[in-house]
C-alpha cells in the first residue's frame, strides 16, 4: 500500500467533511450561535457576580468574557465531536459509513482520518468564533491565535475520539439524545470552562476532583494557556493520553470481529 | 481480459451467528472471472450477512473468504482493493454532488486526481449520467442514483462486483437496463459478479445460481444444474422447492 494512497484517502475524507460542512450552512450557524449566546448573554449577565482573581496564564484582572472564551472554544469542539459521532451513527444507519469501511485501507487509518476531518471543521468554527469575539473586545495577543492552533488540533482530536467511541457503542440514533445529556452537559459543567478550579474547590471537594480529572478541563486549560502563548505541559499530556485511550477504544469498537455494524434486515 | 480459470471469490466453510441466531452455516462457493452468480434467497436467508462478511464489515470466527487469493481477514487491504460494492441501501451522500461522491470514492481507492477525473468521465458516460455530474444526489431519482452507485463501484476497476439487491424499488426500464449492463460487464470485461436477489426474472440462462435459505446453501451451479437437482423445469419452481424444505439439509 503506497504512501500516496494514504495521503489521497486522507485528503478525500477531509475534503468530504468540509464539503458537507459548507453545504450545511445551518449547522455552521448553529455551531456559532451556541457559544455566542454564552458569550454575549450568559457572560455579560454573570460578569458582576463572578469575579475572577489573577490566575495563570492571565497577568492581570480579566473580564469574565475573557475567562470563558477558552471554555467556549472547548464547547465548540465538544459539540462538534458529538455532532461528528451523531453523523457517524446516522451514516451507519443509512449505510454511507460502509463506503468508508470497505475501502482498502486499515481501519485505524480510516477512523483517524475521519477524526482529523472532524477536527478541521471544528477549527474553522473556533476561528470564526474568535473573530466575532474580537469585535466584542475579547482579544488575545495576535501570536496567541497561532500558538492556539496545536492545542485546538489536540483537543479537537481528543473530543472527536470520545464522540467516535460513543458512536461505536451506540446502536441506534434514538439512543443518542440520552448520551448527549449524560456526556456533554456533565463534561461541560464539571470543568474549568465556566469557573476556575479554585472557585469550584470552594463549593465542593468532590466537584473539584471531578473537574480536575475531567479531560475536557485539561483540553480547555491547554487552549487557555496556548492562547496566551504559554505551554501547559500537564494539560497537554493529559489531553494526549485521553486521546490515545479514546481512540484506541473507538478503533476496538469498530473492529469487524466485534460485529458492531448495525445489522440491516432483509437478507 | 477474461480468465475464467481464476477464482476471484472463494468462500469456504463460512459460519456466523447473531447472539443465539444462526445466520450462516458452513457456506462455501467459488466465483470465477466473467461469471455472473445470482445469490437467491428469501428475506432473512443470510444474503446481507454474507455480503457483510465478504466486505469485512463483519469478521467470521470460522471459515474463510478470499478475493483474488487474498484472505479478507488477514490481508483485508489487498482483498478489498479489487472489490466493488453496491449496497442494498443507497450509500451516496445526498448533500454532495455526483462528482464529489465519486471523487471521494476515488480518493479512498488511491486514484490520483487526474486518474479519477478520467475514470469518472468514462463510467458516468457509460451510465449516461455525465451531464448530471454537478447535480446533488438528493435531486436524482432512484434509478439514477443506482446508476451513479454502479459507476462508483466500477471506478477503481474491480475484478469482483458485489450487488446487494440493486434493483429493489426501481421501475421496469431501470431494472432491465441495470440487469443488461451488469451482464455485459461479465461477458465483455470479465468481471466476476455476485448479485443478491430474490427476483427470479433477473436471472439469465448463462448465470450461475446459489440458493441460500436459513443460512445454508441449498443448491449451487448453473441454472440447468439447479433445476435438475430438484426436478424443476423453471428457476421459480426450483427456488420454491428448495426454500420450502424446512429440514435444514443442504441439497
Amino acid at each position: 500500500m503506497k504512501a500516496a494512497h494514504y495521503l489521497r484517502a486522507m485528503q478525500g475524507i477531509i475534503a468530504r467533511e468540509l464539503w458537507r460542512f459548507l453545504r450545511q450552512r445551518e449547522r455552521f450557524i448553529a455551531a456559532l450561535v451556541r457559544p455566542l449566546v454564552w458569550l454575549f448573554i450568559f457572560a455579560a449577565g454573570f460578569r458582576a457576580a463572578l469575579g475572577i482573581a489573577i490566575i495563570p496564564p492571565y497577568e492581570t484582572y480579566i473580564m469574565y468574557e475573557v475567562y470563558i472564551t477558552p471554555g467556549l472554544i472547548g464547547m465548540i469542539q465538544l459539540f462538534n465531536g458529538m455532532q461528528s459521532s451523531l453523523s457517524m451513527v446516522y451514516d451507519r444507519e443509512m449505510g454511507s459509513m460502509r463506503t468508508l469501511l470497505v475501502s482498502p485501507l486499515p481501519r485505524w487509518f480510516l477512523l483517524t482520518s475521519k477524526l482529523l476531518a472532524g477536527t478541521a471543521v471544528s477549527i474553522l468554527q473556533v476561528y470564526t468564533f474568535l473573530l466575532i469575539a474580537w469585535f466584542y473586545d475579547v482579544e488575545a495577543p495576535l501570536a496567541g491565535y497561532l500558538t492556539l492552533l496545536p492545542a485546538l488540533i489536540l483537543s479537537g482530536l481528543m473530543l472527536g475520539a470520545l464522540g467516535m467511541l460513543l458512536s461505536s457503542v451506540i446502536k441506534q440514533l434514538e439512543n443518542f439524545a440520552g448520551v448527549m445529556n449524560f456526556v456533554i452537559f456533565p463534561m461541560f459543567f464539571m470543568s474549568t470552562a465556566l469557573y476556575p478550579l479554585w472557585k469550584i474547590e470552594e463549593s465542593s471537594e468532590l466537584l473539584f476532583n471531578l473537574a480536575q480529572y475531567n479531560p475536557f478541563s485539561q483540553a480547555v486549560e491547554f487552549a487557555r494557556f496556548a492562547l496566551y502563548q504559554q505551554f501547559n505541559g500537564e494539560a497537554c499530556l493529559y489531553t494526549a493520553a485521553a486521546l490515545v485511550i479514546f481512540l484506541s477504544l473507538a478503533i476496538l469498537g469498530y473492529n469487524p470481529s466485534k460485529g458492531m455494524m448495525k445489522r440491516k434486515g432483509g437478507g | 481480459m477474461r480468465n475464467e480459470d481464476v477464482s476471484v471469490l472463494a468462500v469456504e466453510n463460512l459460519s456466523y451467528r447473531f447472539a443465539n441466531k444462526r445466520a450462516l452455516d458452513q457456506v462455501g462457493f467459488e466465483i470465477n472471472a466473467g461469471e455472473c452468480t445470482i445469490l437467491l434467497g428469501p428475506n432473512g436467508a443470510g444474503k446481507s450477512t454474507l455480503f457483510s462478511l465478504i466486505t469485512h464489515l463483519y469478521d467470521s470466527p470460522s471459515g474463510s473468504v478470499k478475493i483474488n487469493g487474498f484472505d479478507v481477514k488477514k490481508q483485508s487491504c489487498q482483498a478489498l482493493a479489487k472489490l466493488g460494492v453496491v449496497f442494498q441501501q443507497s450509500t451516496l451522500d445526498p448533500d454532495l454532488s455526483v462528482l464529489q461522491n465519486l471523487h471521494y470514492h476515488a480518493a479512498l481507492h488511491g486514484l490520483s486526481r487526474s486518474e479519477a477525473a478520467t475514470r469518472i468521465e468514462q463510467e458516468l458516460s457509460r451510465q449516461e449520467m455525465f451531464e448530471r455530474r454537478f447535480e446533488k444526489v438528493r435531486q436524482l431519482n432512484g434509478g439514477h442514483r443506482r446508476r451513479v452507485e454502479i459507476a462508483r463501484a466500477l471506478l477503481h476497476k474491480p475484478s469482483l462486483l458485489l450487488l446487494d439487491e440493486p434493483t429493489v424499488g426501481l421501475d421496469v426500464p431501470s431494472r432491465t437496463a441495470i440487469v443488461n449492463y451488469i451482464h455485459s460487464l461479465c461477458e465483455v470485461e470479465g468481471i466476476a459478479v455476485l448479485w443478491a436477489s430474490h427476483l427470479i426474472d433477473e436471472i439469465h440462462e448463462s448465470d450461475r445460481l446459489i440458493v441460500l435459505h436459513k443460512g445454508i446453501v441449498r443448491a449451487k451451479g448453473t441454472v440447468a444444474e439447479v433445476n435438475g437437482l430438484v426436478g424443476a423445469t423453471t428457476v421459480s419452481e426450483a427456488f420454491q422447492k428448495l426454500t420450502e424444505d424446512k429440514t435444514g439439509q443442504e441439497a
